[in-house]
């Protein structure tokens, strides 16, 4: 058996060290390419939600390696993601590729349904191994999300431009290489010193914006156009309304572990968004609230074309922009997304808010104008 | 003079506009009904919508803005489920929030929460809370439930007969109180419509799809002439339950239709960016190829689907069929 899965940002570190820790061998599908969204483009339906298409073009590539067998979440609804699996599968058998399919649903009632169901996968592998197993693969998730917090704020203050995403490159490689938890804590460590030792300007002030949406384009690079990075090039600091180890947590370990999540997210929602919509949409919004409150300066949405719930969260979004004052912009992504195009947008709103920081700065007491940029 | 209701000509009107009728009605209550679907009314929906929504969605914002002046309450549930352990589609779990926050100048809206997903006997808990705007008087709201219950089954019973939902609705309105043969529609062959009530009854929206059809002496069945028990079990064919009521009844009805000797052809009808449309029609093209060679349409409709081309389509598929039939 040689398992495959599909990408979502450092998604692959957690689920590589999970199957390696059960002496599962793995097939890491290549990273997203112009490859992988024109293949996974070819043989998904036209509207199928972005995540999908690109589900689709990680399996083609991965089985062209070797793979013979996909491990993907499911979910109950009310939204498509829970149905993605069912759909792949279809697909690939018409298309010839015939690998098996075992869908993680996430437990209903009880976190050892997760258990049974890795377990199935490793076979002879003790209960134990198993809860080591996970609990290693989250301590990576962990890991990465930490170090990605810190490079959010080194980012804008770097002096020499670069010079982060070359620690974050390394930090990466070693955390993904580190072959227990002692390693990875050393790492982590190690990490966390190279990247202060960056060399920064604390005097700037960045802008700061709050990156909202749908999870999987606000994860993945490779198709949000790498977003932060750029944004962070331009000076700004981001943060984001979701982690990966969050996700984790809500999505298959049924927000067992005490983490921050989407919950708070959520009660912030009404009474703009007064019930659960699906994905993220509740998030979106309670988020932007939250931004708005903390004083951000922006607040950009993510969302692939045809998002339900980020569409019910984007036509909501204008009025929260304007009743708690904090300008927001709506980048909506699909296969034809150029990078060119997306970088000018960014730049202008970022502009926008530079200058709306200035007025304010100048005059610190007067209400800045509020704008919502939907483009 | 008694309270006006507004009833959006849109969305889950073609699915429970009888049992909404009947509770308001028996309540005391005037239900008004927005006009039929016109260029104005959808233009003015179309404006005041995101772009990203899908046109059902925005046709409703249309119908809404078209009963703002009409009425004293508009009626917008939030249909959250209306069944164990399934959904509509995540764009009606927040539909009453959008249209909050977009159309200016709304009279006051219900917009009480349906959700059967746990319980089936929250509905009467739902329609309880919005008997009591108008009335304490709990045994009223209950007789009125009753009511709207009826109403709705006798509904269904024409439906299954063969009426198309928005001819049960105006055969109701006349006053037939039942019947027991079927609505004859001659016709030399017969094609199953399947496709969301709103898309395929709605005549502008559908550029007439069922009546050009019928003009082409097809006799059309769709998926609300089907009993549940018969959308329940065809759909339980998929390996995994799917979670969306309506997209279950979508591949139900395929799934039905397509093995039926006396169905000549499917038509698909879809919006355009519609989410569950996406996966139901991928779902069903790839059963009906490996099962069956049945003549298969997709039509994707948005605000820009122009008629001729519609015509032009409809015309080709239904000519194949009739050569299919003539060299057999
Ligand atoms: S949240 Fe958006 S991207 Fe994810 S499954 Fe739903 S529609 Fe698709
Ligand atoms: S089911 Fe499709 S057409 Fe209906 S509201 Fe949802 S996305 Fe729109």
């Amino acid at each position: 058996m040689k398992v495959t899965f599909p990408h979502m940002g450092y998604m692959y570190i957690c689920l590589k060290a999970l199957f390696n820790y059960l002496d599962i061998e793995v097939v890491v599908p290549p990273m997203p390419s112009k490859r992988t969204l024109s293949l996974g483009t070819q043989h998904s339906p036209e509207f199928a939600c972005l995540p999908l298409k690109i589900n689709m073009g990680n399996f083609m590539e991965a089985y062209e390696k070797g793979a013979d067998t996909i491990v993907m979440a499911g979910g109950v609804g009310p939204c498509r993601f829970g149905y993605y699996a069912q759909v792949q599968r279809e697909i690939l058998k018409d298309i010839g590729i015939n690998m098996k399919m075992v869908v993680l649903e996430p437990p209903q009632k009880h976190i050892s349904e997760l258990l049974i169901k890795v377990r199935e996968l490793t076979g002879s592998k003790s209960w134990f191994d198993v809860v080591r197993a996970i609990r290693f693969a989250f301590n990576k998730a962990c890991a990465v999300d930490e170090v990605d917090r810190i490079v959010h704020k080194i980012r804008p203050r770097e002096i020499e431009t670069g010079a982060v995403d070359l620690v974050l490159a390394e930090a990466i490689k070693w955390i993904d290489e580190a072959q227990n938890k002692k390693q990875l804590d050393e790492v982590l460590k190690q990490a966390k010193n190279e990247l202060a030792s960056i060399e920064v300007d604390y005097s700037r002030r960045p802008i700061r914006i709050g990156i909202v949406g749908e999870i999987y384009v606000i994860l993945e690079p490779f198709v949000n156009l790498n977003v932060e990075k750029h944004l962070g090039r331009m000076g700004v600091e981001v943060e984001r309304s979701i982690y990966l180890s969050e996700w984790i947590n809500d999505h298959l370990f049924m927000g067992l572990l005490k983490m921050k999540g989407n919950k708070s997210a959520r009660e912030l929602a009404p009474p703009y968004v007064n019930h659960f919509v699906g994905g993220h949409g509740q998030e979106t919004i309670g988020s932007t609230v939250k931004y708005g409150k903390e004083k951000y300066d922006g607040v950009i949405q993510l969302m692939p074309f045809g998002c339900m719930p980020e569409i019910v969260a984007e036509s909501i979004l204008p009025t929260v922009s304007r009743e708690i004052g904090i300008p927001t912009f709506s980048l909506i992504l699909d296969e034809h997304s150029g990078d060119a195009g997306v970088i000018t947008r960014l730049e202008a709103f970022v502009d926008l808010l530079a200058r709306k920081k200035e007025i304010n700065d100048e005059t610190k007491d007067a209400e800045g104008a509020f704008i919502c940029a939907d483009i | 003079m008694p309270v006006k209701i507004g009833v959006p000509r849109a969305l889950l009107y073609y699915n429970y506009f009888p049992l909404w009728n009947g509770f308001f009605r028996e309540l005391g209550c005037d239900v008004v009904i927005s006009g039929k679907t016109s260029k104005a009314i959808l233009d003015k929906g179309v404006k005041m919508s995101v772009d990203e929504a899908c046109l059902p969605v925005k046709l409703f914002f249309g119908h809404v803005v078209d009963l703002r002046e009409k009425a004293d309450y508009i009626f917008m549930p939030r249909m959250v489920s209306v069944e164990r352990k399934s959904y509509i589609c995540p764009k009606f779990l927040g539909l009453p929030d959008m249209v909050r926050y977009n159309i200016p100048d709304l009279p006051n809206i219900i917009d009480v929460t349906v959700n059967m997903s746990r319980n089936e006997k929250n509905l009467i808990k739902s329609f309880t809370e919005v008997g009591r705007l108008f009335t304490g008087n709990y045994l009223g709201i209950r007789k009125a439930f009753q009511k709207g219950l009826q109403e709705q089954e006798r509904f269904e019973r024409l439906n299954q007969l063969g009426f198309l939902p928005h001819e049960s609705i105006e055969q109701m309105e006349k006053g037939l109180i039942s019947q027991n043969y079927s609505p004859s529609h001659p016709g030399k062959l017969t094609i199953a419509v399947v496709g969301h009530g709103y898309n395929i009854y709605d005549a502008y929206i559908s550029m007439n799809l069922i009546n050009k059809l019928r003009d082409m002496s097809a006799r059309v069945v769709t998926p609300d002439m089907l009993t549940n028990d018969i959308i329940q079990d065809r759909s339980d064919e998929l390996p995994k339950k799917l979670f969306w009521s309506m997209g279950k009844q979508m591949i139900g009805s395929a799934f039905h239709y397509m093995r039926s000797q006396s169905i000549d052809g499917i038509i698909h009808v879809a919006s355009f960016g519609c989410g569950p449309d996406s996966f139901t029609q991928e779902l069903i093209e790839r059963y009906l190829r490996r099962s069956r060679n049945m003549p298969f349409l997709n039509l994707t409709i948005d605000e820009h689907t122009g008629e001729a081309g519609v015509i032009t389509r409809l015309e080709a598929f239904i000519d194949m069929i009739q050569w299919r039939r003539a060299a057999q």
